[in-house]
């Protein structure tokens, strides 16, 4: 049972138990799922500043930073206790054309040659952490939610502006990708 | 323009919500702080295992998507839109409620111009990070702790919108 469970886990069974999410939380307590607000519900708490967009009280809302929380936590069970022993498969085409902008595919989640600590004060940590965290913070809370809000819990409201939502998030990834992303790595590479 | 900014900031004082927080508590019980908002990382702890597992979290998948190498991420959100529609659709049919026997509550959103300039900015970001906002705290617990400043930096743009928001087209 153990080995099925270190194994990746098919897109089918993934895709079935976030979406079984929307139903948990409307069931378990009238919540919406929506991951980005936790961003939001933190400047509330910390740094509200004088700031009408983020005075409201956040402790109702409290469910989803604890949600987030767990997410965290369960990064942890799940690359302590189920990781998987063989390295990622990143598909061939994606492997040629990142190693072409000077990226090594090796064995973990993440390129190291990026998700690095000596990357930190660099011009490559800048834009991947600073930069690349700044516009999913500001983009996520301008666009009204993020994957989860929109993308999941909007379209399966069938609320249409969450559908226009779900496009322009593909798009701004499709112009990352095939436009910034080679003249970032020319400039970093 | 300005009658429009002017309505969303009015929801926000009178609202007990947060103006359009697209993730709202619509319990009308009341909870304990710590003790009842436990259930809610049990749940995130179960979603965030599924991530790392599927490897959802992994920046990869991500390219792999926007270069169109691999049905994967397509096929998870696909399901999960799926999964999601039908639990909505029995939930309203059957009138289920929730535990404590409350009817579930629905919102329509409005359509407003962030919902296409703030998607854009969200996508560029995603694909830059390999991220969304949930997976960020995936990937940290997953022992990437760099993503720890992609988070705080999240943080920050969103404290930003809230600072610029009624400066913005919506």
């Amino acid at each position: 049972m153990l080995e099925i469970i270190r194994q990746p886990w098919p897109w089918y069974v993934a895709g079935t138990l976030i979406g079984l999410t929307v139903p948990a939380l409307l069931l378990i307590g009238n919540k919406h799922f929506g991951v980005s607000s936790s961003l939001r519900h933190i400047c509330a708490a910390c740094i509200p500043g004088n700031i009408s967009f983020f005075k409201y009280d956040w402790k109702k809302e409290a469910w989803n930073l604890f949600f987030v929380a767990g997410i965290l936590v369960g990064g942890i069970v799940a690359t302590q206790f189920l990781s998987n022993p063989d390295p990622i498969v990143v598909a061939a085409e994606t492997t040629k054309d990142l190693q072409a902008l000077n990226i090594d595919v090796d064995h973990e989640l993440m390129p190291a040659s990026i998700f690095s600590v000596e990357n930190l004060f660099t011009l490559k940590g800048l834009i991947f952490f600073v930069i690349g965290g700044f516009l999913v913070g500001f983009g996520t809370r301008y666009a009204g939610g993020c994957t989860s809000g929109h993308a999941i819990m909007g379209l399966s409201t069938l609320q249409w502006p969450s559908l226009v939502a779900t496009c322009w998030f593909m798009v701004g990834g499709f112009a990352m990708v095939h436009v910034v992303f080679p003249w970032i790595m020319s400039l970093v590479g | 323009m300005k009658n429009k900014i002017d309505n969303l900031n009015a929801t926000s004082l009178t609202s007990s919500h947060p103006v359009e927080c697209e993730a709202p508590n619509d319990q009308v019980a009341t909870e304990g702080l710590i003790a009842s908002n436990l259930k809610y990382m049990v749940l995130g702890i179960l979603f965030g295992i599924v991530f790392v597992k599927a490897e959802i979290i992994s920046w990869y998948r991500i390219q792999e998507m926007f270069r169109l190498h691999s049905i994967f991420m397509y096929g998870v959100i696909g399901i999960a839109v799926v999964v999601g529609m039908i639990s909505v659709w029995m939930i309203k049919r059957f009138q289920i409620k929730t535990l404590q026997k409350e009817k579930v509550i629905f919102h329509d959103k409005k359509f407003h111009w962030g919902n296409v300039i703030g998607a854009s900015i969200f996508g560029l970001g995603w694909a830059l990070t390999g991220a969304c906002p949930g997976p960020l705290f995936a990937q940290i617990g997953s022992g990437f702790l760099v993503v720890s400043v992609t988070l705080v930096s999240a943080i920050a743009g969103t404290w930003v919108y809230g600072l610029v928001r009624n400066r913005l087209p919506h």
